[in-house]
């Protein structure tokens, strides 16, 4: 017990900023957080540039082996992220089909990664989405004249709360995995402590590899509140309703 | 010259885009990085030669296999034998003896095995096996895994049973592993002393370090991946790391570097009366070709 508080007091120390006996170098955490954000943030734009079509087409139309096309985009989200690290560590290595543009250990190899695991999710959560929105609003949009276009829009405003539960959960998915960016990022922090393809989950792997749990659970921390943070940001600008 | 040369490459700086740009990728196990030793070795370099390295901590079976896969540039491991077959398959050219440090077994303070002070290291593995005391291997192919697996070998064990527990992760969360279970296990002497202020568990049996079994040896190579089979090898520039590394100046970062007040790596590159076995295979004789 006493451990277990002794231990957590770095983490409240952590919520204090500028403490003193901070266990690693300002350089090392900001770079890391830099890295998670820039590669899941990436990702999960394109990963929303690929999805809302696809959740609004499968969700406006019905065809043969809709259920089928249903139930693989449901599987993809609990696709296995270190499986997903290996095929695209297979698609950028040096043999690979994307041989030639060296793109292993890069976080562009990263981001690949994570649009992977985190299209099927967002997908997913959307398609049901958009799918809940009945019937009415649609034709409405329709006998008012409205494009295809303008009934796409009338439908993702409608649907706006879940697209955006989708989208977080994308994210969510894509910054907290650890399996993949291991694989294909490699875990490289340069010399001097700034990390070049070091997230904050491999460096928290990283870290209780090494023993060092305390350094390990401060990253944690940083981590849930980052995601908190970023929950935090996107439910105030979708109105605080979802 | 050298001088002249630093002087040189620093008035260059930004101009000599071309090899600012570049970036090296050294593939290596997790004991030399865990360490710290790459960071101190890797930020010497960076300076003289203006060119990052991207050290990526895999453990030896793993960096050999992305040498092979050409995506790496330069390899730095711990098993002489999957170098020599990383060697005689092609992938690797130019491989340099760099450093060795020991493995010791480390174990609980209540000793199950009493294997406390053996000079014999199969003798202590025997004993561990007899009074099925737990043990956690590597179970990674890395380089400690293949001494230890060699070291049962050598016994003439073949170890199995709920005693035998393969971690399948790196020296690090092995050694906290054998500390909470507790258990025994063998360890490279550089990782347990950067590691030593978190454990519990201590040195069991002593490598030759400190005069224990020349079996418990645990010598470091370093190899270029052949530019012959992977074109985009970054050869020039592993070539000048491998110089830089083996030099007297890169051998001396090794020397000095310590943690906790102890040296973790003896340098074994520079010698007046070089080991002619370090450049090929160990037993490859001219005949072969």
């Amino acid at each position: 017990m006493i451990e277990l508080v002794s231990s957590l007091v770095p983490i409240a120390d952590s919520f204090t900023p500028f403490i003193v006996d901070f266990p690693f170098e300002r350089n090392y955490v900001e770079s890391i957080i830099y890295v998670s954000l820039y590669v899941s943030l990436t990702a999960v734009l394109i990963s929303t540039l690929v999805s809302l079509p696809i959740a609004m087409l499968v969700g406006f139309s019905e065809f043969p082996g809709k259920g089928f096309v249903v139930a693989l985009i449901n599987t993809g989200m609990g696709f296995p992220s270190v499986v997903v690290g290996l095929v695209v560590l297979f698609t950028v290595s040096n043999e690979g089909p994307l041989g030639t543009f060296d793109l292993m250990f890069t976080t562009e190899a990263m981001i690949m990664s994570q649009f992977v695991l985190a299209t099927p999710v967002i997908t997913g959560v959307s398609l049901a989405a958009v799918s809940s929105i009945e019937d009415g609003v649609r034709d409405a949009a329709y006998a008012m004249g409205g494009t295809r276009l303008d009934v796409a829009l009338v439908t993702i405003k409608e649907a706006r709360y879940g697209i955006m539960t989708g989208i977080l959960a994308g994210l969510g998915r894509a910054i907290s995995e650890v399996g993949s960016v291991l694989i294909v990022g490699g875990n490289i922090a340069s010399s001097d402590g700034t990390s070049v393809t070091r997230t904050l989950t491999t460096a928290i792997q990283l870290e209780a590899r090494q023993g060092r749990f305390e350094t390990a659970l401060i990253l944690g921390a940083i981590l849930v509140t980052l995601v908190l943070l970023v929950n935090g940001i996107v439910l105030r600008l979708g109105g605080g309703r979802v | 010259m050298t001088a002249a040369l630093a002087g040189c490459t620093a008035d260059d700086e930004g101009e000599n885009a071309e090899i600012l740009d570049e970036t090296l990728t050294l593939t290596t196990t997790t004991s030399t990085y865990d360490t710290g030793l790459l960071d101190e070795v890797n930020a010497a370099f960076e300076d003289r030669y203006g060119v990052a390295v991207e050290a990526v901590a895999q453990g030896t079976g793993a960096a050999l296999e992305t040498g092979r896969s050409g995506d790496s540039d330069v390899v730095m491991v711990h098993a002489r034998s999957l170098e020599d077959e990383f060697i005689r398959d092609g992938y690797g050219v130019n491989r340099r003896d760099l450093m060795f440090n020991d493995f010791i077994v480390v174990g609980p303070e209540d000793d199950p095995a009493e294997i406390d002070g053996m000079d014999d290291v199969t003798e202590a593995f025997q004993a561990i096996a007899e009074t099925e005391s737990t043990f956690i291997s590597r179970g990674d192919e890395s380089g400690t895994h293949t001494k230890e697996l060699a070291i049962w070998d050598e016994a003439g064990i073949e170890p199995s049973g709920e005693w035998y527990r393969e971690a399948g992760s790196g020296m690090g969360e092995v050694l906290n592993q054998a500390n909470q279970t507790p258990g025994y296990t063998l360890a490279d002497r550089g990782t347990f002393i950067s590691q030593q202020s978190e454990l519990d568990i201590s040195i069991r049996v002593e490598g030759p370090i400190e005069r224990g079994p020349d079996l418990l040896a645990n010598p470091y190579g370093i190899v270029a991946v052949n530019p012959g089979v992977h074109e985009n090898a970054n050869y020039d520039l592993a070539m000048s790391y491998i110089g830089f590394i083996t030099s007297r100046e890169g051998q001396e970062i090794i020397e000095e570097y310590t943690v906790e007040g102890e040296q973790l790596f003896f340098p074994e590159a520079v010698s007046e009366n070089p080991n002619f076995q370090q450049y090929v295979p160990e037993d490859w004789t001219p005949d072969e070709e």
